[in-house]
């Protein structure tokens, strides 16, 4: 098992940029010796909503889990700059799964659980989980066994507890795959809210329409090599590439 | 057969009756076992969620002397508790062979390493769960061993009786660092055997009925434990 790895702070190019959240340079990747990733790189804003698309096994999810750090890189280097709040938080990135990990307690308790590990006071604690309910609509279950609930309510219980953290950047990978419209737009809510408030929002998804509801620029993976990094609607007008225009119309792509 | 018939007689009416030197020997029995449990746990807690979070050079080495030590023969385990209390033994001076703590030290090494593997089995698989989860949230290591331990809790809650049924079923170590003294280290194990070579197959069978019944109630509380709702409600 790996720790999870530091990404490298901040950089002189980093700090000629700083309206980039996440910068990729020359990331590789490699799994029993086949590569997954090859030389990626890109840089992404720290404003709005990145949608990352392509078919299964881009390398989507890896290049998701290079962010929050749960991957190395073989080779090249991932800049994310420092976090430039008061106080230091124990994460500054946060990621929702698409199967959600949820502990073996109550919905509030599953709330408080990351924020205590931050440290804050149990006054603070109650005040940030009653919110941290109400945005996700289950301030009605907060004493449920979380496992107790639906899959969008558990969805939307994950989606709280990353929220609630205050990271900067919030990753999604495939966090509405399993969900009804209901709970999907619950959570786009909650997306929405938290890009307003200032968290960069990183997020996978195979669904067009989604992306184009919901996205500000999108970035197109395919076979471990970006193909296309562009805002949404130049993406959806000219996807710049065979590939993509394929993805896009729902053909098989060789 | 008639004798045994009678032996079943006498075995139930010193039930009944709560007899006073029965009742003795299962007060003794539960205490020596639940303390040896406690401690046990304890111990195996500790070390099971230590294996199941760290990873170190060596690490897997533990795991196979851990396994192997599960299956030691308590005769055995019992030969070397005798030779360390003894009184030329290194911890003769404590003066601990033929009391209760002898055999609560006996015990202990016998569960420990089954309450440690099956608590290692247990968190392995909760930690192989919320691995990616733990490490986004960059957790320490302790925090992660008090959080699986938590996650964790019906599921070592039975490992516990596990150990708990372990315990009060043995009889080879505690016999040799016991020494099976009435009134001082007679438990229901080393009293069966001892009243069966006597041939007062009454007292005998009396504590092996309780016997039986305490195995069916650690039983019948493991599969209570694992059906009940609280348990279903976070499995």
């Amino acid at each position: 098992m790996l720790d999870r790895v530091e990404p490298q702070i901040q950089s002189d190019a980093m700090q000629q940029a700083p309206d980039i959240a996440v910068s990729f340079r020359n990331v590789e990747f490699s799994i029993d010796g086949k590569r997954l990733l090859h030389k990626l790189n890109c840089e992404i804003g720290k404003a709005g909503k990145t949608v990352i698309m392509g078919p299964n096994g881009a390398g989507k999810s890896i290049f998701l889990r290079m962010i929050a750090g749960l991957l190395k890189p073989e080779s090249g280097e991932i800049f994310i700059p420092p976090n430039d709040s008061e106080q230091q938080r124990s994460a500054d990135i946060s990621i929702v799964f698409q199967n959600p990990v949820l502990l073996r307690r109550s919905v509030s308790a599953n709330i408080a659980y990351v924020l205590k590990q931050q440290g804050h006071s149990k006054k603070t604690i109650a005040r940030l989980v009653s919110e941290a309910l109400v945005q996700a609509k289950l301030e009605d279950r907060a004493q449920m066994p979380a496992r107790q609930l639906s899959g969008g309510e558990q969805q939307r219980l994950a989606m709280a507890r990353a929220l609630v953290m205050g990271s900067s950047i919030l990753l999604l990978d495939e966090a509405t795959a399993n969900l009804d419209p209901a709970s999907t737009f619950i959570v786009e809510e909650m997306v929405d809210v938290a890009s307003r408030a200032g968290t960069k929002i990183i997020f996978i998804t195979h669904d067009v329409r989604q992306a184009k509801r919901v996205g500000d620029d999108i970035l197109f993976l395919h076979k471990g090599r970006i193909l296309a990094h562009k805002p949404k609607d130049a993406f959806f007008k000219e996807p710049g590439s065979e590939e993509a225009q394929a993805y896009l119309d729902g053909r098989v792509i060789e | 057969m008639e004798e045994i018939g009678n032996a079943f007689l006498i075995a139930f009416d010193l039930l009944r009756s709560r007899d006073a030197a029965l009742m003795e020997i299962v007060q003794l029995s539960l205490w020596v076992s639940i303390i040896a449990v406690a401690i046990s746990c304890i111990i195996g807690f500790f070390i099971g969620a230590a294996l199941s979070v760290y990873r170190f050079p060596g690490r897997k080495v533990i795991v196979v002397v851990i396994n192997a030590l599960m299956g030691l023969p308590p005769v055995v385990l019992g030969l070397i508790v005798y030779l360390l209390l003894s009184r030329s033994g290194p911890l003769g001076v404590l003066g601990l062979l033929y009391t209760p703590t002898a055999m609560i030290i006996a015990q202990i090494l016998l569960i420990t390493p089954l309450v440690s593997a099956l608590c290692l089995q247990v968190l392995e698989e909760f930690n192989r769960e919320y691995d990616e989860f733990f490490r986004s949230l960059r957790l320490t290591s302790l925090a992660k061993i008090k959080t699986l331990l938590w996650e964790a809790r019906f599921g070592l809650l039975t490992v516990g009786l596990a150990g708990f049924g372990r315990a009060i079923s043995e009889v080879g170590a505690v016999m040799i660092v016991g020494g099976n003294i009435n009134h001082a280290t007679r438990i229901m194990t080393t009293a069966i055997a001892l009243e069966t070579s006597k041939g007062t197959l009454a007292l005998a069978l009396a504590l092996g009925i309780i016997l039986i019944i305490f195995s069916i109630a650690v039983n019948a509380a493991v599969m209570a434990l694992r059906s009940s709702s609280k348990v279903q409600v976070h499995a």
